[in-house]
């Protein structure tokens, strides 16, 4: 249920006083209700649950984590 | 697709079975708090993978599953109003009360519509102004800001028509009953993930330091899931109980301030009941004072409404982690998807229905040969 799916921002604007936008799943695009994010540029990649966007993935962090676990693997292999 | 493939990446998820098991010492056992972590783990089969000594009891994070046959039985009233549109995300539909679930009654032709967004019935109480639309607001802190943002927007554009059900529910209070629990097996947690996007992380530092378990935030993919539990394992080794996120790229300590000011312009802390488990003081959200014009609870006078539970079912004690569905002699007989005794089998994300669908059926202990 708090099933949130990871998207890129194409676009934002304001409709009816409502910041929105259009996000592009993997080829699918979708409006969703920027007003939670009012900082997401076009490009980010941000998380969407029920029509809204919750969060702006930080790619820093994505990248840190993945090089984390990349060190671990390599850290493995040398040990065996 | 980004922030999706690389965390289901085989390799990767080789060296984390590897590391929980090279660095598992002693025997303990992990909560995953959120139904959808449920389904990932059960779907990958990640928990057949953990070394011996590390169990996953499988949490009460699905609010499908908690939503009171009361509540329920309150929206089949709305819902059979005279010129009520009833909105609702899909998985509530199937979900039965005491007087059988929202899809009987809109195959009986009463006007019931599955909608993806809150949004979707506001624009749908805009388009017919000669009906009343009510949408079934569920969910956890994840989804209170879109409900909430529904109620707002309805209010900004004078919608007289537009109201909606709340049935809320907060996850620190029900980790709180948990850890109080009689019995409790619980030693560490994988938090939720999108309900700390939200909220951030700043109410699990008391509970970590209170109950002396530690709390690893972590995503739904099957890396994320791995980490998380490694994350929490290295914690329980060395003694450790602090909250550490394992989610970062998605879970901040302050969690989105737009999302929650949102919410706690719309909305106000109530106790709330949970299917299977019961009452639990300031567990819930309801609708401001100000904004009972937008409640359906005011706006439809449906009289009080009493629901009892099947006292067959255990999913009370699945949910607090007592007990696993295996456990009960009705699971998978009396008790499936199609004709679920209670709360953890009327959801796709709840326990019970996740080893339903993933054929975690039990081999007979005593077969006939």
């Amino acid at each position: 249920m708090c099933l949130a799916v990871p998207g890129r921002l194409v676009e934002t604007f304001v409709e009816r006083d409502v910041r929105m936008g259009r996000v592009d799943f993997g080829g699918m695009s979708k409006r969703v209700c920027m007003e939670h994010l009012p900082d997401a540029t076009p490009g980010d990649y941000v998380l969407v649950h029920v029509g809204f966007a919750l969060a702006r993935i930080d790619e820093e962090e994505a990248e840190r984590t993945l090089a984390m676990l990349r060190e671990l693997g390599d850290l493995e292999e040398e040990l065996t | 697709m980004k922030h999706v493939d690389e965390l289901r990446d085989r390799a990767t998820v080789q060296t984390l079975v590897r590391a929980l098991h090279s660095e598992t010492k002693h025997d303990w056992t992990v909560m995953e708090v959120c139904g959808g972590q449920t389904h990932a783990i059960v779907r990958y089969g990640l928990d057949e993978m953990l070394p011996r000594g590390l169990s996953l009891l499988h949490g009460p994070g699905c609010p499908v599953c908690v939503t009171s046959a009361e509540v329920i039985d309150r929206a089949h009233a709305i819902a059979s109003e005279p010129d009520v549109v009833f909105c609702s995300f899909g998985d509530m539909l199937r979900v039965p009360g005491t007087r059988g679930d929202l899809l009987r009654l809109k195959a009986e032709g009463r006007d019931i519509r599955i909608v993806y967004s809150p949004l979707d019935a506001v624009r749908l109480a805009e388009k017919h102004p000669e009906k009343r639309v009510v949408f079934f607001a569920i969910g956890f802190e994840t989804t209170a800001p879109a409900n909430a943002m529904a109620v707002r927007i309805g209010k900004q554009r004078g919608l007289a028509n537009f109201s909606i059900l709340a049935a809320h529910v907060l996850v620190p209070p029900m980790l709180t009953s948990i850890l109080e629990s009689p019995g409790n097996r619980v030693q560490g947690f994988l938090g939720p993930g999108h309900v700390c996007t939200v909220m951030g992380t700043r109410e699990y530092g008391p509970i970590t330091r209170r109950y002396g378990v530690p709390i690893a935030v972590a995503g739904f993919e099957p890396v994320d899931l791995l980490h998380g539990l490694l994350a929490c394992v290295r914690q329980l080794e060395k003694g450790d109980a602090h909250v550490e996120v394992p989610y970062s790229r998605a879970v901040s300590e302050d969690g989105n301030a737009a999302a929650r000011a949102t919410i706690d312009d719309v909305f106000e802390v109530c106790d709330r009941q949970w299917r299977g488990i019961g009452w639990i003081p300031k567990s819930g959200l309801r609708l401001r004072w100000e904004l009972r014009d937008f409640d359906a609870e005011r706006v439809f006078d449906v009289g009080a409404v009493t629901a009892e539970e099947n006292p067959d079912c255990i999913s009370g004690k699945v949910l607090k982690g007592l007990a696993k569905p295996h456990d009960c002699p009705h699971f998978g007989k009396r008790c499936t998807p199609e004709t679920p005794l209670g709360a953890t089998m009327v959801s796709s994300e709840g326990a019970c229905a996740a080893y339903m669908t993933y054929r975690r059926l039990p081999i007979l202990q005593e077969a006939h040969v």
